[in-house]
């Protein structure tokens, strides 16, 4: 049999637009799949990716992040509608984090909104929401929303050394842009776009750019990076930064509500811990009955970041109130062992009646084949395990080298 | 302290009835109406000096109890009057007459047929009748009195005997087409004994779905298969005086422009309406008879709407399939092998006719062979035209509101001479009769009347769009997710037609 007949009519994982350069790294052939892009777990070693993003720097591609365009009259009532934050405080220029629910105010996903123009804005999520943006628009006179997805390259630069790559670019300025603004750059004879964002927890930029432009921008970062340890970093790596940053992943600590089958296999922003960013205090948004009596009512579970003892990690396992293991009280969501805070973390989500007594997990672990299991004392962690001040600090320490 | 408790948008049939029963508790109660004159689709249409009609021209299930409580008999409306016969037209003269129980016309294996057939669907059609002059709880948390609703249909089928609960069950969403050939033989009688389960909807002989329960609900008057010689006329000139003597004040010439939503503890709140001139009007609670389409998509505004909810409203089905032909007549016209037209005729020569009529509506024909209801109410109601001549009113079924090629003026005179042509077989003198003619496709009907696609029940009336689903989940039980907004018209349970049912009903839940 020849390789075409298994071939599947052809069908094929797109490129990003980054693909040559990223592949070059890709040593191990280490590919997934995300939003039906060839995407990189690693491309060496997580570990080695995870110490350059949290010691110096490295680019993430989120060519295969979902971009949508959304402009008109009505665009920002359109999505304030749409999201439980005030959108309508936002500036031109500023980048605002955000979640969306259900009717019933459950978390459908998370993302970041750019307000480019007063009418105009970019939603950047995890997963494509076309027909959730469809639905969310009927009724708008004057909003068009189009799929950008494809017609950008964009690619996020995390580390403690991103700004000091950016200057030695050549981007002026660059270090006086504040964390969720955007700011604008001269990039060979075009516009390059410059957000003060990630998903990493540390100082980070995300870079956006026409597509042609994609591998000039590559090489310009490699050159710039190449005394300040610059390198790709994948899926994995990603998952280890987010989770020391306490930031949340569909599939892990929230299931999207659109794809749930079982009642409440989905999550609010409260028990997420993002009541934050329910305002209630502005306009009509979806989910808000259902979200002003569960904040009355008190959410069932709360999203907690644990300090777990020893160095076993506490993937999957169940909480309990008691060493005993007979008072359940919740469950692991992502768990890994921290080398840079040289903890063993978690996030788990926890009924919040017991949040205040003892939480014990049950860890079950192996050792050279055979199955061990352990019940160790956790403790709950307030901040965020990764959080340096560099990440917020203006101008960002470190970057004027 | 507001100066009203209730503002009631639209002075249809069911708007007025709620309006009443809401004045009568004691409320204060103001109801607004967009056009220059209370009774909606049932209102008085003058479509040529002095000869008038309204688009529903016939009354066959009015509620009794809406009747008594309101007194509508003071007010000049008698729900007892006789009650006229449907007649099924036949080329050949053989005219089908079903009067009372009785039948004529058809052979005798069918006329033994028909008692049996009448007197188990009239059967059926007493057991559901509560349920059409009561909320139908949502499912699931129910309340004990909601419960005891269940319970008691439950308890309604489980007395009929287990033969007849079978033979319920069985039939319930069967085609019209199947329950007539298990009947009859004579194939005017089947498209006759269909028709009321068809006629404003968006079904066919052979669609399974709603048409025997939509039957069933036409037949909870007194009068199966008939219509009553009262006048529309009476009913909502009783209607509007009866309104007026329970102290309801009556504004009619106010289009609502919005609903004025504002901000209550447990979320949002209707607080008063807008009118399109700019004044404001502030109330406890606002009712709207308007169709749920526009009563959410336009008068509320989906930024004050749930996503989700916002696209159940915009997926409501409301396409009308049914258009109104009107006759100015210099005098009665004669029907070959009828003594006198007075009744109910059908033109619907079997059930292939309706069933093709409706294919070529679906994709957007009109058929050549149309079927259509006439009635000349100013037989009865002589008000309706000078004295010696007549209006002839037809429901024309299957006509879509979106025509390939569009609608113009030349499509709407031959077909306007396709209808006469058609009706003239039956009754061959009829063209010289003509004074006036006008075609109301759904289209028109939509503008005039403000009821988005022309619908007959403002929404499609079928098993997903009915009972605790009416008009869809979230806006059903008469409440609406904003607080103090709610519904009264024909897009609530029980659905369209003049019954006063869905006015009624919405009245009793608001003042729970
Ligand atoms: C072609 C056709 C023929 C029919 N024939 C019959 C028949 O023969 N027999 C029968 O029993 N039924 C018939 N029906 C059905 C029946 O007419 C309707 O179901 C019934 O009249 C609905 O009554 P309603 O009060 O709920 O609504 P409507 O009669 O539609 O009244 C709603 C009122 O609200 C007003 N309104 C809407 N928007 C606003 C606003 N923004 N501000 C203020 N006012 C507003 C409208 O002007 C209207 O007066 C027919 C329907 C159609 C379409």
């Amino acid at each position: 049999m020849t390789s075409e007949q298994f071939d599947f009519s052809r069908e094929q994982l797109k490129r990003s637009h980054f693909h040559p350069r990223q592949a070059a790294f890709n040593v191990r052939d280490a590919w997934s799949a995300w939003n039906g892009y060839k995407f990189a777990d690693c491309y060496y070693d997580a570990e080695y990716e995870y110490f350059c993003v949290r010691n110096t720097c490295g680019t993430y591609d989120i060519c295969p992040m979902q971009k949508y365009n959304i402009k008109g009259r009505d665009a920002e009532v359109m999505l304030n509608r749409m999201v439980t934050r005030d959108i309508t405080k936002s500036r031109v220029n500023r980048v605002s984090y955000v979640v969306w629910c259900t009717d019933e105010g459950r978390l459908i996903d998370d993302g970041t909104i750019f307000k480019l123009a007063d009418d105009e804005f970019m939603l950047v999520c995890g997963s494509p929401c076309t027909a959730w943006l469809e639905k969310s628009a009927f009724g708008f006179k004057e909003v068009t929303i189009t799929d950008v997805s494809d017609e950008i390259a964009a690619l996020a630069l995390q580390g403690p050394t991103s700004c000091t790559v950016l200057r030695k670019m050549g981007l002026d300025g660059i270090t006086k842009v504040k964390p969720f603004n955007i700011s604008y750059f001269p990039f060979q004879g075009e516009s390059l776009m410059v957000s003060r964002t990630g998903f990493s927890g540390d100082l980070g930029y995300e870079l956006w750019v026409k597509p042609e432009q994609a591998l000039e921008l590559w090489d310009a970062l490699y050159a710039a990076g190449a005394n300040y340890g610059i390198h790709p970093f994948g899926e994995t790596a990603t998952n280890m930064a987010r989770i020391e940053a306490g930031f949340i992943m569909p599939g892990f600590e929230f299931n999207e509500a659109l794809k749930t089958v079982h009642f409440e296999h989905d999550q609010t922003p409260f028990e997420l811990n993002l009541g934050w960013l329910v305002d209630f205090k502005k306009s009509h948004f979806n989910g808000r009955s259902a979200l002003l009596a569960e904040q009355t009512r008190g959410a069932r579970f709360t999203l907690t970041k644990l300090d777990i003892e020893g160095n076993k990690t506490a993937e999957g396992s169940f909480l309990y109130g008691n060493k005993q293991c007979s008072l359940e009280i919740g469950y692991v969501t992502s768990a890994m062992w921290s080398p840079a805070v040289k903890a063993n973390i978690a996030l788990a989500m926890i009924k919040t009646e017991y949040l205040g007594g003892n939480i014990w997990a049950e860890i079950y672990y192996e050792k050279e084949l055979r199955q061990y299991s352990k019940v160790a004392r956790c403790e709950v962690k307030e901040k965020p395990f990764w959080m340096p001040a560099r990440a917020r600090a203006n101008p960002p320490a470190g970057s004027l080298v | 302290m507001h100066r009203y408790n209730s503002i009631i948008i639209g002075a249809g049939h069911n708007g007025m009835v709620c309006a009443n029963y809401l004045a009568r508790s004691g409320q204060k109660v103001l109801l607004l109406e967009s056009s220059d004159s209370v009774g909606g689709l049932a209102s008085v249409r003058e479509f040529h000096p002095e000869f008038k009609t309204s688009i529903a021209h016939s009354i066959s299930y009015f509620s009794e109890k809406v009747a008594r409580d309101l007194n509508l008999k003071k007010h000049g409306f008698n729900l007892d009057a006789a009650p006229l016969p449907t007649i099924g037209l036949s080329a050949d003269t053989n005219h089908i007459v079903l009067q009372g129980g009785r039948i004529s016309g058809v052979a005798n294996d069918d006329e033994q047929s028909y008692g049996k057939y009448l007197e188990l669907i009239q059967r059926f059609a007493n057991m559901v009748k509560p349920f059409w002059l009561q909320t139908v709880p949502p499912i699931g948390n129910n309340s004990l009195p909601e419960i005891m609703s269940y319970a008691h249909l439950g308890m309604n089928m489980r007395l009929m005997g287990k033969a007849d609960m079978r033979e319920f069950l069985r039939i319930l969403t069967l085609p019209m087409r199947d329950l007539m050939d298990e009947n009859f033989d004579n194939e005017i009688l089947k498209a006759m004994l269909s028709w009321d389960g068809l006629i404003g909807s968006k079904l066919a002989p052979r669609s399974p779905n709603h048409s025997l329960i939509t039957l069933l609900l036409r037949m909870s008057g007194p009068t199966a298969h008939q219509v009553s010689s009262a006048s529309v006329k009476t009913l909502i000139e009783a209607l509007h005086s009866s309104a007026s003597a329970s102290g309801v004040e009556i504004r009619t010439g106010a289009p609502v422009a919005e609903i004025v939503i504002g901000d209550g503890a447990e979320g949002l709140l209707a607080t008063g309406v807008k009118l399109d001139t700019g004044e404001q009007i502030e109330a406890d609670c606002v009712i709207s008879s308007a169709d749920p389409k526009k009563t959410f998509l336009d008068l509320v505004g989906v930024q004050h709407l749930e996503i989700g909810f916002t696209n159940r409203i915009r997926r409501l089905r409301a396409d009308g399939y049914v258009a109104k032909f009107h006759l100015a007549l210099k005098e009665l016209p004669e029907f070959s092998g009828l003594d006198s037209p007075d009744g109910r005729l059908l033109i619907a020569p079997d059930m292939d006719v309706i069933e093709f009529a409706y294919d070529d509506a679906k994709y957007g024909h009109c058929s050549m062979v149309p079927v259509m209801e006439i009635v000349i109410p100013s037989i009865h109601d002589e008000t309706l035209a000078p004295a010696g001549q007549h209006v002839l009113s037809a429901h024309v079924m299957y006509v879509p509101r979106y025509l390939q090629g569009g609608w113009d003026d030349q499509v709407r005179e031959a077909y306007t001479q396709l209808l006469i042509d058609t009706i003239a077989k039956y009754a061959p003198g009829i063209r010289e009769q003509i004074l006036h003619h006008e075609l109301l496709i759904p289209a028109d009907l939509e503008r005039e009347y403000g009821v988005t696609g022309g619908h007959w029940h403002h929404s499609e009336l079928s098993l997903d769009q009915s009972l605790m689903m009416r008009p869809t989940y979230g806006a059903a039980q008469y409440q609406t997710p904003i607080g103090g907004l709610h519904l009264c018209g024909a897009g609530c349970h029980p659905g369209g037609g003049l019954m006063g049912g869905a006015g009624h009903n919405a009245a009793q839940e608001i003042l729970k």
